[in-house]
């Protein structure tokens, strides 16, 4: 090992143990209770995983909680950003999930018409 | 697919022990069974600390902590929690008194009080990955000192810490290093003291297990420093897993370069082997240690000579006890001063004690220096079981002493404990209630070291053996008041003359536990009355 490799490897486990401990950029939080696993919540995760490993985002922690109580919306998402009002998606699908990672994640633009709420 | 959760799972011996293997094949199988394999990261860790409430699992993202596994929970954990995102409240920890039911580790009181340098990635990290323990600053210290600074320099940067051995003895670190750079000679040796006897002791296991890159990085720092090129752990043979971890991280680090020659390019050699210790206790004494390296008898030999002038095959030869080495990376990244900012005036940095006997928490605690006995039994380790009283604590094994009840508010660190006539030791840290009859403990230890005295000198072999038949006597209640004096002459006079430091500290519990429970004693051998109610009891 060179000193040059040290450094390469610590740069990529480092983010990588932040994420275990939930420390990314962003914390996005999908509604798992009984409704929203009903109305497809896990298909909405799952097209999230694959989206950031897709486009290799390492800094974006993905995790789940149960009924936020809005079930009429789900599948819901709840996005946490460091310095920023937390923000609610709704009523999504595999294909509203990656836009989310596209336009959301990666650009920084709120997807707006898939907002329930931003208080 | 990116993985969602992180199962930071305690592999320590203590959890594989009551279960966590178990239960960890129950998980996978669960895993499997609900297709989330690929969402799901297990990562076997080290010891966490908290061997009270073992097998334990921390969930990350979020932190969950879940203790006192069984098998039959990896369903819960994996229909509620990972797949539904509901924590499962009934394996939460719950508060003892307040029965609150807490849920993230960072917020069990066993773990807030704590602070952790040497233990910082058990629990945290694969300890057989090196890429893990990159990621957590690993090697970046000896990358540091083979770019930036000279050997001068490590050990100004050691000696200005203020590191003290952890073995026992507290001898400065750094400047038994500038002996041993110092002592004439081409060929030098570090050796690593991993014979971790004393009953109740396993800070050193555990950093092993938890952590074995650390002592690896940590030695060949050494190793530059003092100019030797070959190093040797000596450990001790009831250490399987220890032995297992560590020999699989000098694999890796030879594979990548880490040991062997002209480390990261910069001209550094440095070997490591492994020496597996046979069972004698006396092997933990480093001269008894290195002869038995060498392939000779364990047995101590007078010093001087010191090991910095000839240790090892005769040759200048360092060698520290796993927690010291563990303390000396994050010394060199963070440097002298920041270390010497924690602890207290004259004992820096921090210490690992092993918290046992009669307490609630028991298991692994890093504190800083300073930090006073009542905080360790009533904050960390949550108190004595059923509210029993404190009656005292034996620190240090059975080299050490006991603090009585009145000293609870003693500072841990090394000159207030030796002004109660005790030692820090090795950490060693056994709580007792009133249910424990001084005179019975003192006999244990004396016991212990009886039987793991070499022979090689008289004091210690032929002087306790007649402590304890004194000890047997007044525990039968048929002593004479005048054999108390003897006991006492007895073992002040076999602190005085033994060869090594076994029997230098083989009477030390058996006078502190006189100086401060005469009374008992005297009960025992004029009244035939054990407050405790320990001896005297008919044999069925």
């Amino acid at each position: 090992m060179k000193l040059e490799d040290l450094k390469k490897i610590r740069e990529k486990m480092e983010k990588e143990t932040n994420l275990r401990e939930g420390k990314g950029r962003i914390k996005a939080v999908v509604g798992m209770g009984t409704c929203g696993i009903a109305a497809g919540a896990r298909e909405v995760l799952s097209a999230l995983l694959d989206e950031i490993s897709k486009r290799n985002l390492t800094d974006i922690v993905i995790t789940q909680s149960g009924c936020r109580g809005l079930c009429d919306r789900e599948p819901i998402v709840d996005v946490y950003e460091e310095g920023k009002e937390m923000i609610t998606y709704g009523n999504l699908t595999p294909e509203k999930a990656r836009r989310i990672v596209a336009e959301h994640f990666v650009n920084g633009n709120i997807v707006k018409d898939l907002l329930v709420s931003s208080k | 697919m990116a993985k969602i959760y992180n199962l930071l799972l305690c592999a320590g011996a203590s959890c594989i022990s009551s279960g966590g293997y178990s239960f960890r094949d129950k998980l996978v199988e669960e895993l499997k069974k609900h297709k989330l394999e690929g969402m799901v990261n297990i990562v076997e860790t080290g010891c966490v600390g908290i061997c009270e409430l073992g097998p334990v699992v921390i969930v990350y993202p979020d932190g969950v902590f879940y203790k006192k596994l069984k098998p039959e929970d990896a369903k819960d954990i994996v229909e509620e929690h990972l797949l539904k995102g509901r924590v499962v409240q009934r394996l939460l920890y719950k508060e003892k008194d307040s029965e609150k039911i807490v849920q993230q580790a960072t917020q069990i009181p066993f773990f807030q009080k704590q602070l952790k340098i040497v233990l910082r990635n058990c629990g945290i990290i694969d300890p057989e990955s090196l890429e893990e323990y990159i990621g957590k600053d690993g090697y970046s210290a000896l990358a540091k000192v083979l770019t930036e600074m000279s050997p001068e320099d490590v050990i100004k940067e050691i000696k200005d810490s203020g590191l003290r051995g952890r073995g026992g003895a507290g001898f400065p670190t750094g400047l038994k290093w500038e002996l041993v750079r110092n002592s004439k000679g081409d060929e030098k040796y570090v050796v690593c003291n991993a014979d971790e006897g004393d009953p109740g002791a396993f800070m050193d296991r555990s950093v092993l297990e938890g952590d074995p890159f650390s002592v690896i990085e940590a030695m060949t720092i050494a190793g530059y420093a003092v100019g030797a090129k070959q190093g040797y752990v000596y450990v001790r043979a009831e250490y399987p897993l220890a032995i297992k971890r560590l020999k699989s991280a000098i694999k890796k680090a030879y594979e990548e370069n880490l040991l062997g020659k002209n480390i990261f390019g910069k001209g550094l050699d440095f070997d490591l082997e492994i020496r597996v210790g046979a069972g004698a206790f006396v092997c933990g004494e480093e001269t008894a240690l290195m002869h038995s390296i060498e392939g000779q008898r364990g047995t101590p030999s007078p010093k001087p000579p010191f090991p910095a002038d000839k240790g090892l095959f005769g040759k200048p030869t360092l060698i520290n006890n796993v927690e010291t080495y563990a303390n000396i990376c994050q010394i060199i990244l963070k440097g002298s001063k920041w270390f010497s900012s924690i602890g207290t005036e004259k004992s820096k940095g921090t210490k690992v004690f092993a918290l046992a006997g009669e307490i609630n928490n028991t298991g692994l605690v890093e504190v800083p220096m300073g930090t006073t006995l009542r905080e360790m039994v009533y904050e960390i380790g949550g108190g004595l079981p059923n509210n029993k009283k404190f009656k005292a604590a034996q620190i240090g094994g059975p080299s050490g002493g006991c603090i009585p009840a009145e000293f609870i508010d003693t500072p841990l660190d090394y000159e207030s404990v030796k002004k109660l006539g005790t030692i820090i030791g090795s950490g060693g840290l056994i709580i007792m209630s009133e249910d424990t009859c001084m005179v019975d403990l003192a006999k244990y230890f004396l016991e212990f070291t009886q039987d793991e005295s070499c022979g090689k000198c008289p004091p210690c072999r032929i002087g306790t053996k007649k402590m304890l038949e004194i000890l047997d006597r007044i525990s039968k209640g048929r002593a004479k008041q005048e054999e108390l004096d003897l006991l006492i002459h007895l073992g002040e006079q076999i602190c005085k003359t033994s060869l090594c430091g076994l029997g230098q500290t083989a009477p030390n519990p058996v006078l502190s536990t006189i100086r401060y429970f005469k009374d008992e004693y005297l009960e025992h051998i004029n009244e035939k009355k054990c407050r405790a109610g320990i001896c005297f009891k008919k044999k069925k």
